[in-house]
């Protein structure tokens, strides 16, 4: 398998040039099969590849060149693929998870006129996020980087005649550029230092070279600001809340399981930087937390069912890099596999529950929906109690996870910890009163419809992801209970090398460890804050005995506007620079600049308007200037003295 | 040099040369017929050659005469080329007035 692994890069690619090019003449059953199928056959691949790769045995990557790209001087960039631990496991998630929601979009997209568009976008997105993942270095990585960027502008906007939908793909397209600046100059500083691109000679060049920690702060800097961007994170996140005008398995796809991530992605490939770059660690840990806190609390007052999951996404985001910048990759990566399965799943049932409703997202016009759609109740009621961090779930295992090294990390850990326990409680609360309010309470639908049950390719999705959601929290489990470190293990072979050029000791990275009674304690603590959250939305939603519910008076009602962020960023940003902008295009522009270079042209028409009156014709004319022009010559020579 | 030329003050002759010149002048620009204006540039040509030959004289040097011939040469020249166009503008126009003569201009 390892031998055609360049196909599962190349059949995303021709999947998308099929339904591209043949978008008006193939049937929409076609269309939407073609696309799965691009990105299930590599599934298949991959998981071939993983078995005979031997990722618990094998410590180094296999390295598969395709083709030579840019080759200019000591500069060589290439079309090359490094098949590690790392890249085996987004691939997996990737075209895994990738293929069920492409299942789902065949029911989903049912009856929409452009789907075979929609399939060859979707395919589109894949092929650049297996690029990104897959590269051997970092030019290859920012095309995937900046293609899936473009693949989530056209999925954010592909209703693109509703004006909402193009002005979220753009803002989404915006504020990533903004972020990609990072990782251009982050590139540029490491081609600097490193002499290379490609990450295992980076990682070779950069252990010889002592100096270079005392930048690595910097370099690290970039590329998070890079993430920041494409993860969502304060201050660049406002982008993801607006991109739920996306179809919601684009919401599914991208802004929950794959593109998001590839900020979590990016540090664990370049955890040699991150590992020399402490302070920046710090930095990230602090912005995770306070993302994560942040965007929680925001989801609390939310209506919109997916903006609702928007704002959780950003969270568990917060999550990921609480974990990365707390040097703990392996929690970070494992949140993330763990957050892609159940995200992904309460998407997916939040689109079913939309479908069931005739695109109804307000969950205030919801209820009551628990029985009527069986299969999408129950997947989702489990989504939900895997991201709250109820024991046993995934979402348990690899929320404590971080929040033990959180918890273990440096000298503010304590305080990181806390912020990420606070937002564990608002997640928990947020997530319930949804499923208080759509499944359980008074029924507030419009009953002019029928609410009916998906089709099966939606439903399938849905309890595949379940399962996934329930079981893939064993994976890594704490000391206190079972003992398993598989992701530990596997993950080694990737992540020893950076470690072992941060030579921990003494530095942030090297974390105190923990006594067993108080992981378990910690534990303990994490589901009882859950189940206080659940609790609080139980009678807050469901008894609905408070009257503060429905009212929305002073703090609350900076909840509900979100913080006021959107319009602080239009007053403090977009404002004035639309002013300037508008001050050049309409004053500066046309009445200084297009004014000057006007009366050039009309100052050149003016003198010659004057001098061909000189040309009239006349002999006598031309015969007396001849002799006014010898006549002031010979003044001239005669005054000048010869 | 030699301010005497066979006995005329050579004031005198570059007197009557500017003269010559100022009439020549004169002529191009307030004549309406053609063939007068072109009288009025020989005698343009021949006050210059009268300049040419008196400091040839008073200078004992040939080549203010050699110039002269030159002149002349050309004089003769443009005169044959001049009165063939004006002969083929009458036949054209009718006539030899200038100011009738303005089709030329932009």
């Amino acid at each position: 398998m390892l031998e055609i692994f360049p196909l599962v890069v190349f059949l995303p690619l021709v999947g998308f040039l099929f339904n591209g090019f043949l978008k008006g003449r193939i049937p929409h059953r076609m269309a939407g099969a073609i696309g799965t199928l691009a990105v299930f056959i590599p599934f298949l691949i991959t998981l071939g590849a993983f078995n005979e790769f031997r990722p618990m045995e094998r410590t180094a990557p296999h390295l598969v060149p395709v083709f030579d790209w840019i080759v200019v001087g000591s500069f060589k960039s290439s079309f090359g693929y490094q098949i590690d631990q790392l890249s085996l496991y987004m691939t997996l998630i990737i075209t895994g998870i990738g293929s069920l929601i492409h299942l789902y979009s065949m029911g989903y997209m049912k009856g929409n006129t452009s789907y075979n568009r929609f399939f060859a976008y979707l395919n589109l997105f894949i092929f650049c996020m297996l690029n990104l993942v897959l590269s051997d270095n970092l030019v290859l990585t920012f095309l995937g980087w900046e293609g899936v960027g473009l693949s989530s502008y056209l999925l954010i906007g592909f209703d693109y005649d509703k004006s909402s939908a193009a002005e979220a793909g753009m803002k989404a397209f915006i504020l990533n550029r903004i972020g990609d600046v990072g990782f251009i100059l982050g590139t540029g500083f490491l081609f600097w230092f490193g002499g290379s691109l490609q990450y295992l000679e980076l990682q070779t060049n950069l252990s010889g070279l002592g100096e270079f920690s005392n930048y690595a702060n910097i370099v690290a800097l970039f590329f998070f600001i890079a993430a920041m961007g494409k993860s969502a994170q304060i201050p660049l996140y406002v982008w993801l809340p607006d991109a739920m005008a996306g179809p919601t398995p684009v919401s599914a796809l991208i802004h929950a399981a794959t593109m998001v991530t590839a900020g979590i992605f990016l540090i664990a490939r370049l955890n040699f930087v991150f590992l020399l770059a402490p302070e920046t660690s710090l930095f990230i840990a602090c912005i995770g937390a306070t993302t994560a806190l942040f965007a929680a609390t925001i989801g609390t007052l939310q209506n919109d069912i997916k903006k609702i999951l928007a704002y959780s996404t950003v969270s568990q985001l917060g999550f990921m890099f609480l974990a990365m910048g707390s040097m703990s990759y392996v929690a970070g990566l494992f949140h993330l596999m763990t957050h892609a399965f159940f995200k992904a799943l309460l998407f997916l049932g939040a689109g079913s529950v939309i479908h069931a409703l005739h695109h109804e997202q307000n969950i205030k016009h919801m209820g009551g929906l628990f029985g009527k759609i069986k299969i999408t109740s129950f997947t989702f009621l489990l989504g939900t109690l895997a991201i709250a961090g109820f024991f046993p779930f995934s979402g348990f295992f690899s929320k404590d996870l971080i929040l033990e090294k959180a918890y273990t990390y440096g000298a503010y850990g304590t305080i990181l910890w806390t912020m990420g326990i606070v937002a564990a409680f608002f997640t928990s609360f947020y997530m319930f009163r949804l499923v208080f309010v759509v499944f359980f309470g008074k029924d507030n639908t419009d009953s002019h419809h029928k609410v009916h049950e998906s089709p099966w390719t939606m439903t399938f999705p849905l309890v595949i992801l379940a399962i996934g959601a329930a079981i893939v929290g064993f994976l890594q489990t704490p000391h206190f209970f079972l003992h398993i470190d598989t992701l530990e293990r596997y993950f080694a072979p990737v992540l020893s090398k950076g470690y072992e050029l941060a030579s921990l000791k003494g530095s942030l990275a090297e974390h105190k460890s923990l006594v067993r009674d108080v992981e378990l304690s910690l534990a303990a603590f994490s589901v009882g804050i859950a189940t206080i959250g659940l609790i609080l939305a139980y009678f807050l939603y469901q008894r609905k005995q408070n009257p503060i519910v429905e009212e929305h008076t002073g703090f609350r009602k900076i909840l509900f506007h979100k913080y006021y962020i959107d319009e602080i960023y239009d007053l403090v940003l977009v404002r004035p620079f639309l002013f300037v902008s508008k001050g050049i295009a309409f004053f500066f522009d046309i009445k200084i600049l297009d004014r000057f270079f006007l009366n050039i042209g009309l100052s050149f028409g003016f003198i010659a308007n004057g001098l061909r009156r000189l040309q009239s014709g006349f002999i006598g004319d031309y015969a007396l200037y001849v002799v006014i022009g010898t006549f002031c010559i010979l003044v001239y020579l005669l005054t000048r003295g010869v | 040099m030699n301010p005497i030329v066979n006995g005329i003050p050579i004031s005198f002759i570059l007197g009557l040369a500017g003269i010559l010149f100022s009439i020549g002048v004169l002529g191009v620009l307030i004549r309406r017929n053609i063939v007068i204006i072109f009288m009025s540039v020989e005698l343009i040509l021949n006050s210059v050659n009268l300049v040419f030959v008196t400091f040839s004289k008073a200078l004992s040097h040939i080549s203010g005469e050699t110039v002269v011939f030159f002149v002349m040469a050309i004089a003769a020249a443009e005169a044959a080329v001049g009165l063939a166009l004006v002969i083929a503008i009458f036949r054209h126009k009718k006539s030899t007035n200038v100011d009738e003569l303005q089709s030329m201009r932009w």
